[in-house]
């Protein structure tokens, strides 16, 4: 983990909404790893005292891009940085996904807006392509189609409006698919799904319900969780979830033990 | 140009710069050794810690304000026992003085936990929370109650023969009855000030922005509050004053200086830079140098008012 100024290379509408930022950091980009994030200062934001997280979108040995949009304050800021300025950057943060397991011969990404940002590098870097399950409110909302299908990604998507896909959330479009995968495997404990492992990243809402398919199916399912952060390095304790141990819960950061959870150790009460 | 000494000494304590981090902004040692030299500060200064292990606040904990933040973390920690297994191995590596701060929920676990770490060789100095605005049990109220106060700083006095630092609380009528009262039980230094107690609400949902409700308010919205706080708490006592609120470079901690502080810690700014510390003392450094100042006491307390 670096703490590095980076300049910044491109800065473009990428689509609908959405922009995406290129930054030079010969540093932080050839120690990214898939699900990772980067803790930004937006200049010219002279009120505010915290830094602002974003997903990896892309890495490289010159530098690092992330996906945004305005939501507030300080993404309303950053639509004005121009090319060669400089940002700093503490990164990268976090354990990001894990390889695909063992047991697992089908890989499944689940992505709510743009989460997807935060699955590419991992949908890149998988030793096979599975299926792909991307939800957003509408059409606009779907980013990065083309990219994974250039990866050899089976795109599926769903719109809140139906303007795109599926009409309705991400799950509509994901749980027809898992029962078409359910295979009889003759065990009664097996829910014949044991052969797909999901990576998903998006809301919070989005998360518990791909986390409880999972515990339901008995199946591998890592989730990108995102809680509002102060440090990023895991020192102020902000953005804590609640992970269960083998007598009740503790807390876990999501800035440096996660932001990559296992559904299962996640005690979703409160949250 | 003269080369500055930036030595000071808090108690027994001796610091090679005046600049320290202060308690709940820097963790517990490793989570910011990637990004700082831990050497080059005067001292670390690890969250509080309570003789049993606590759980601390619901989420969220913290919200971005104007300038500042308020947080209401309350406190979660691994325990006296915990700490010293857990972290304190980790600073055998580094020759940076460690400072540690303390709490507790009763006088008597004030007493327990300096016992417990006071009994610790790499601990250089122990600060105590007597301030924090974020727990229920005891917190604020042993801050803002000067008989608590002194029973609290007396049972940590008896406890352990290191240097105690009492981390004082802002939202009292007057800050010099506390200062004096520490000095007077036997405390070696101040630190001025804890986050102000504070509040921020959603429009929208009508709810506090805080699971706690309340919190603590800290950064540069409340550094002109420490600084008058450091420059009463100087007039009453004799003892060295840590001032800390909003620290964010090398002027922030000058004025704290002249306001009377011998030295400062930096806090909320740890988490937008967390090179802020290392910026400090060397801007320290050559502030003094342009100035020719060549130790710190020539500086501390020079405001003409």
């Amino acid at each position: 983990m670096k703490q590095e100024n980076t300049t910044v290379l491109e800065h473009r509408l990428f689509h609908g909404d959405y922009r995406q930022l290129t930054l030079a950091a010969p540093a932080i980009g050839p120690l990214v790893k898939p699900g990772q994030f980067v803790h930004l200062k937006i200049p010219r934001l002279g009120e505010a005292v915290l830094r602002r997280p974003f997903s990896i979108f892309k890495a490289d040995d010159q530098g690092i891009s992330i996906l945004y949009k305005s939501i507030g304050k300080g993404t309303d800021s950053m639509r004005s940085l121009q090319p060669g300025e400089k940002v700093d950057l503490l990164g990268p943060l976090g354990n990001g996904f894990p390889p695909l397991g063992a047991g697992s011969t089908v890989p499944v990404l689940v992505a709510g807006g743009y989460g997807n940002a935060a699955l590419y590098l991992q949908a890149k870097t998988l030793p096979v392509q599975g299926v792909a399950f991307f939800g957003g409110r509408t059409a606009a909302d779907i980013l990065c189609i083309e990219e994974f299908e250039a990866l050899g990604w089976d795109v599926r998507v769903a719109t809140d409006d139906g303007s795109l896909g599926t009409r309705g959330l991400v799950t509509a479009a994901l749980n027809p698919w898992l029962e078409e995968q359910r295979s009889e495997t003759g065990d009664p404990k097996s829910s014949g799904l044991e052969h797909l492992e999901v990576f998903a990243c998006g809301p919070n809402a989005m998360l518990k319900a791909i986390g409880d398919i999972a515990l339901e199916n008995n199946l591998t399912a890592w989730l990108s969780m995102d809680r509002n952060m102060a440090c990023g390095v895991g020192a102020c304790l902000t953005c804590v979830i609640k992970r269960k141990t083998g007598t009740g819960w503790e807390w876990a950061r999501c800035c440096k033990d996660g932001p990559v959870f296992e559904a299962s150790e996640i005690l979703w009460d409160e949250n | 140009m003269i080369t500055p000494d930036l030595k000071i000494k808090i108690g027994s304590l001796e610091m090679k710069n005046p600049v320290t981090v202060a308690s709940g902004t820097f963790g517990y040692g490793p989570e910011y050794a990637d990004y700082v030299d831990l050497d080059r500060l005067g001292a670390v200064t690890v969250k509080g810690i309570c003789a049993e292990p606590h759980i601390g606040n619901q989420t969220p904990r913290t919200f971005e304000t104007a300038s500042g933040m308020l947080n209401a973390i309350g406190l979660p920690g691994p325990g006296a026992q915990g700490f010293i297994d857990k972290y304190l191995p980790f600073f055998e590596d580094y020759e940076v003085p460690l400072i540690v701060n303390i709490w507790g929920k009763t006088v008597e676990d004030y007493g327990r936990v300096a016992e417990i770490l006071g009994d610790q060789s790499r601990i250089s100095a122990l600060e105590v929370n007597v301030s924090c605005p974020n727990v229920k049990e005891g917190g604020a109220l042993y801050g803002t109650n000067l008989d608590l106060f002194r029973t609290v700083v007396e049972e940590v006095r008896s406890k352990t023969a290191k240097p105690i630092i009492i981390k004082l609380a802002p939202n009292v009528a007057g800050i010099k009855p506390f200062a004096k009262a520490a000095e007077s039980c036997g405390a070696d230094a101040l630190a001025v000030m804890n986050s102000y107690p504070a509040m921020a609400i959603d429009i929208e949902t009508r709810r506090p922005e805080l699971a706690n409700r309340t919190g603590g308010l800290s950064g540069p919205a409340i550094k002109p509050i420490a600084v008058k706080l450091v420059w009463e708490a100087a007039q009453a006592v004799n003892i060295p004053i840590i001032g800390m609120g909003g620290i964010c470079g090398p002027d922030d901690a000058v004025e704290f200086i002249i306001a009377g502080a011998t030295a400062v810690a930096v806090g909320t700014s740890n988490f937008s830079d967390p090179s802020t510390a290392v910026r400090v003392i060397d801007g320290l450094e050559r502030w003094m140098a342009d100035h020719d100042v060549a130790l710190v006491e020539e500086l501390r307390g020079t405001v003409i008012a």
